[in-house]
């Protein structure tokens, strides 16, 4: 059971692999606009995933910071759910992750900015006014796509239905420990279900897309076992650090 | 130790340029929070980011410490701090209208809460003063600005973003 250290860790490395994941894009997104538009986004989730990083540190009180938790851990470590941790090569896909993972984000910070930890109330005080931006970024484009041309309706319901079975594990309660929810600290995940849904649902429908019907797939990052992509994401993320122990610019 | 926002101390902080906009101050941008000077000569200051992924925080800490520094103090320390969430309504006037000299439009009003994030009024050009501007892209060269297009004299310009 995740305590606050565990919890912590978990929404910071939610954050630092879906930044990962964005940071690909960079270069390869179909206009030049949307290379900055995915390189902000990235860089605002991992500016939430440094903050959380290093407030778990310091919870844990074991002299690692930031880097430490980012760099040199494996991936049995990672507590991040395995909705962002795949690969992400077709910009429907990532529009559609987007945006089940931003409306996530901006229901579980909203409700964070009322935590009685204030660092955690500090930390999603910031974020929510950002994620509300990754939202309406990722809104606008599944509307664009969905409600466009036979090709774009197609695959981007085809990157719905891709992403919609892993959403799941993001409102999952076992791994938490309900006391953190009892004293007022987390957000209970599954009590954020119907505000997500509700959200996505809205953009889905404005899209012409289709509500997806598939089964959950079954998903336990938040206990550390992930897809094989997740190792192929830390060795690049890690290397850099890794081979260069101590390393400062 | 004695909290001011008149002390030279803080005088000293609020002037810092900011890396990314180095015609504004931080004083001017809001992100100066707290100075606090004792009579022996240390200062702490909070600062608070724009963005969670501001990049210039590091930069802005080094050079708050050697402005201090170069103005006597010989123990500096910068504190960040995430609560109060930062807001553009906490940008001076006449940070906006430097902003606007400089080329970059400054933030707008936002909008109250409850309200959808995307209703915004016009952003006005900073050449040539026209309403008639159209956004092309959301997000900008950094985090706090996006990319406008003037209808009337065609140039691009950027736009700080309410926040």
């Amino acid at each position: 059971m995740a305590g606050l250290f565990g919890y912590t860790l978990a929404l910071a490395d939610d954050a630092l692999i879906s930044a990962q994941r964005m940071s690909w894009w960079i270069s390869r997104a179909p206009q030049l606009e949307e290379d900055v538009a995915l390189a902000n986004i990235g860089l605002d989730q991992l500016g939430q995933a440094r903050l959380l990083l290093a407030y778990a540190g310091e919870v844990e009180a074991a002299g690692r910071g930031e880097d430490d938790l980012a760099y040199l851990r494996d991936e049995r470590e990672f507590r991040n759910v395995c909705l962002v941790e795949r690969e992400q090569t077709d910009f429907g896909v990532t529009m559609a992750r987007l945006l089940i993972f931003s409306a996530w984000q901006c229901e579980l910070y909203a409700a964070l900015s009322r935590s009685a930890d204030a660092t955690l109330a500090g930390v999603a005080g910031k974020a929510v006014k950002e994620v509300a931006y990754h939202l309406d970024h990722a809104s606008r484009w599944v509307v664009r796509l969905g409600d466009g041309t036979d090709v774009s309706h197609q695959r981007m319901q085809a990157g719905l239905d891709a992403e919609w079975p892993w959403a799941a594990e993001l409102f999952d309660d076992a791994f938490l420990d309900t006391g953190l929810v009892d004293s007022g600290v987390a957000a209970l995940p599954s009590s954020l279900r119907d505000a997500v849904d509700a959200g996505v649902s809205a953009v889905i429908d404005e899209a012409t897309l289709t509500r997806p019907d598939v089964a959950t797939h079954y998903s336990a990052g938040r206990d550390g076992r992930h897809t094989e992509q997740l190792g192929f994401l830390l060795a690049e993320m890690q290397h850099l650090a890794r081979s260069h122990p101590g390393a400062t610019w | 130790m004695v909290t001011t926002t008149t002390g030279r101390a803080w005088g000293v902080a609020a002037a810092v340029l900011d890396p990314e906009l180095p015609v504004l101050t931080i004083g001017e941008l809001g992100i100066l929070r707290d100075v606090v000077e004792d009579d022996r000569g240390r200062v702490h200051v909070q600062i608070t980011p724009t963005y969670s992924g501001c990049p210039a925080m590091e930069t802005i800490r080094e050079e708050l410490v050697e402005a201090l520094t170069r103005a006597g103090y010989w123990h500096v320390d910068v504190e960040f701090v995430l609560a109060p969430a930062w807001t553009t309504d906490w940008m001076t006037a006449e940070a906006r209208t430097k902003l606007s000299t400089y080329g970059v439009a400054p933030p707008v009003p936002r909008p109250r809460a409850g309200e959808p994030v995307l209703l915004q009024i016009s952003v006005r050009c900073p050449q040539c003063g026209s309403l008639d501007t159209q956004e092309s892209s959301r997000f900008g060269s950094t985090a706090c600005k996006s990319l406008w297009v003037c209808r009337e004299c065609r140039e691009p310009f950027d736009h700080f973003k309410s926040h």
